[in-house]
């Protein structure tokens, strides 16, 4: 059986829950298994995760997992793979998939592939999946050789896709061990697409010459939808907050696509958005190397082109 | 306090990655090797920094061959007391995390600091997999951590927002930006470098579970479209009706 750790935040599952379960029911598929999810702490729609896939959903609904303590969730999880005799184990490479997945090897003395980035191939028995290694710049295909096979998959891998219809929920019963951490706060920024999660990625530089300039890049991504970002030196200075900054240092994105305006396109700034699906570039400077990893390239001053651009969405639009 | 710091070698970000004939190794002739930014700029920064502020020591363990030194010498000269190299050429994560135990287990460390990730395999595992063998808890992409006594509060990042955690030590933490501020080692560091210890030890028996089959460079992109600046409808035309993104 493949099993799939979905997660969710406040009881509502994320969209890498959908796709995790769209991933291990394609695993599972491939391999002639069936699907399952599990599901830890408050979740108001379980079920639902049968229309990705999931035969059966697992439910251990203890008021102790609502926050993650990787600890606490990998004895959980662990006990569930023992329980429920899974082959595969499917998570997010979310900052809550990576905290759990390295303890879960260590635990079940199983093989794991960190941010998996598409379906593993499973011929004459051996079960091998990819993963952008050096920051991007290349792939690994990698085999696990163990009994059980953990694998955690990046986000924006493959789109959720409904094969089926909601199932009853399971409840699971496994000890949950006592807590050796205390959570004092999470917050949120609300409203917005978390980065990592953005399917529509609006970015500025240097380019900008101030913060007070960027005004047309936050109009361009409210008519997109999109989630505003930035490159390093520009939240370093403080124009931008630290939140926004992608690159090789900062957040890696892998957006449908990412548009950049007034960037250089800096090796270590393309290490943290190259795996993008597209990628637009505007930029005054023909040669500015960020036009070698574009898809679409504007060589134009942004003070122009991007309030331009917002008009021809919104356009674009009234038209659809 | 007796603290840790794991650090791994990387090539540069800016050395050209290519592979040997068949693929599966990385073609290491030219390649300019790094200690990995997340270890060097911010977990072993904050160890010091705690050091310096609380007393104790700060070790750094490498697992790897002894072309690693030159690393570590540079992590002594930034201010770490003592070092360990596991004389491996470490296979999967789960060996690596298994040699670090293997040595940590008995020595009483209060805290065990990684990076949140290394950059040229971005595992973001190997922290999380020697907190388990050592039965500590972990915090994840720390970017802020102060000590209180033998407790400490630790902001996480998570997607779009923060968590703070309070954990009594031992803990094992993996630190992100923000924790630290990068520091260049001077002379004198570098002289007091040369006589600080550097222990090599041999590596305990490990069964590895996953293997490099084959790397594969990205499919080359084709030539970038360039659009004229005065006709954005195009663009867009191209993104809806091309790249099928809006
Ligand atoms: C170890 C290390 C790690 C790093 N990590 C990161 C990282 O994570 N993320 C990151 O982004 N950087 C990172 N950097 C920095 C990186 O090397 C570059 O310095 C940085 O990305 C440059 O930012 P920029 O493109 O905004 O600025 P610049 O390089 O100054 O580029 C500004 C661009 O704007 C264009 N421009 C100016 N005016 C206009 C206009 N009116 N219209 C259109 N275009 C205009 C210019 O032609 C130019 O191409 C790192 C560096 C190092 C050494
Ligand atoms: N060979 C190694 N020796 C010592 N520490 C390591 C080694 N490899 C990884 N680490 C530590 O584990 C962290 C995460 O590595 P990874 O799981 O490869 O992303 C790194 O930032 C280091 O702190």
């Amino acid at each position: 059986m493949v099993l799939v750790f979905a997660e969710s935040v406040n009881g509502k599952f994320k969209k890498a829950a959908f796709e995790a379960v769209t991933y291990g029911y394609q695993t599972a598929q491939l391999m002639g298994l069936s699907c399952a999810a599990l599901v830890l702490g408050k979740a108001a729609d379980a079920g639902e995760l049968g229309k990705y896939g999931a035969a059966k959903v697992h439910h251990l609904a203890n008021d102790q997992l609502n926050n993650l303590d990787s600890q606490v969730y990998a004895a959980v999880i662990a006990a569930a793979v023992e329980q429920l005799g899974a082959q595969v184990v499917v998570l997010s490479h979310t900052s809550t998939g990576k905290s759990i997945l390295g303890r879960l090897a260590v635990r079940l003395d199983a093989g794991s592939v960190p941010g998996a980035n598409a379906l593993p191939t499973y011929t004459d028995g051996v079960f091998a999946v990819s993963k952008p290694v050096f920051s991007g710049k290349a792939f690994a295909h990698i085999a696990i050789t163990s009994p059980v096979k953990l694998v955690s998959i990046m986000g924006n891998s493959l789109p959720p896709a409904i094969v089926g219809d909601a199932v009853a929920v399971t409840p699971l019963e496994v000890p949950v061990p006592a807590s050796r951490i205390k959570i004092i706060s999470v917050s949120r920024i609300e409203g917005t697409t978390p980065l990592p999660e953005a399917e529509l990625v609006v970015s500025a530089g240097r380019g900008m010459k101030g913060p007070e300039n960027w005004g047309i890049i936050e109009e361009l991504a409210k008519e997109l939808g999109a989630t505003t970002a930035c490159s390093r030196p520009v939240s370093d200075v403080g124009w931008r907050p630290h939140h926004e900054h992608v690159g090789q240092t900062g957040i890696t994105v892998r957006p449908n696509l990412y548009i950049a305006a007034g960037i250089s396109g800096a090796i270590q700034h393309l290490a943290g958005v190259n795996s993008s699906k597209t990628i637009v570039v505007i930029n005054k400077d023909p040669e500015a190397p960020f036009f070698k990893a574009a898809d679409y390239g504007v060589v134009g001053d942004l003070f122009e082109v991007v309030p331009r651009l917002t008009e021809a969405i919104r356009k674009h639009k009234q038209h659809a | 306090m007796k603290l840790l710091v794991c650090v791994s070698k990387t090539p540069d970000t800016t050395t050209k990655i290519t592979f040997n004939g068949d693929k599966t190794q990385l073609d290491t002739t030219g390649i300019q090797y790094i200690m990995n930014p997340y270890d060097e700029w911010y977990a072993l920064v904050r160890a010091i920094e705690l050091q310096e502020a609380e007393g104790g020591s700060v070790t750094i363990i490498n697992v790897g061959g002894a072309e690693n030194d030159s690393i570590i010498r540079k992590g002594l000269a930034i201010g770490a007391d003592a070092a360990v190299r596991i004389d491996t050429e470490s296979g999967s994560s789960l060996d690596v995390a298994k040699q670090i135990a293997a040595y940590a287990k008995d020595q009483g460390f209060d805290i065990v600091f990684f990076g949140k990730e290394t950059i040229d395999y971005n595992g973001s595992e190997v922290g999380a997999m020697v907190a388990e063998l050592l039965e500590m808890p972990f915090i994840s992409y720390a970017s802020k951590l102060e000590m209180n006594g033998d407790a400490a509060t630790i902001n996480r990042d998570i997607e779009g927002g923060t968590e703070v955690i309070e954990v009594a030590t031992p803990f094992a933490v993996s630190a992100a930006k923000g924790m630290a501020e990068q520091r260049i080692p001077n002379m004198k560091g570098i002289m007091t470098a040369k006589r600080k210890p550097l222990e090599v030890l041999a590596p305990v028996a490990t069964t590895d579970f996953t293997h490099v089959v084959s790397y594969e460079m990205p499919s080359a992109k084709s030539a970038v479209k360039l659009i004229d600046p005065e006709n954005m409808d195009e663009l867009v035309r191209l993104l809806s009706e091309e790249a099928k993104v809006l």
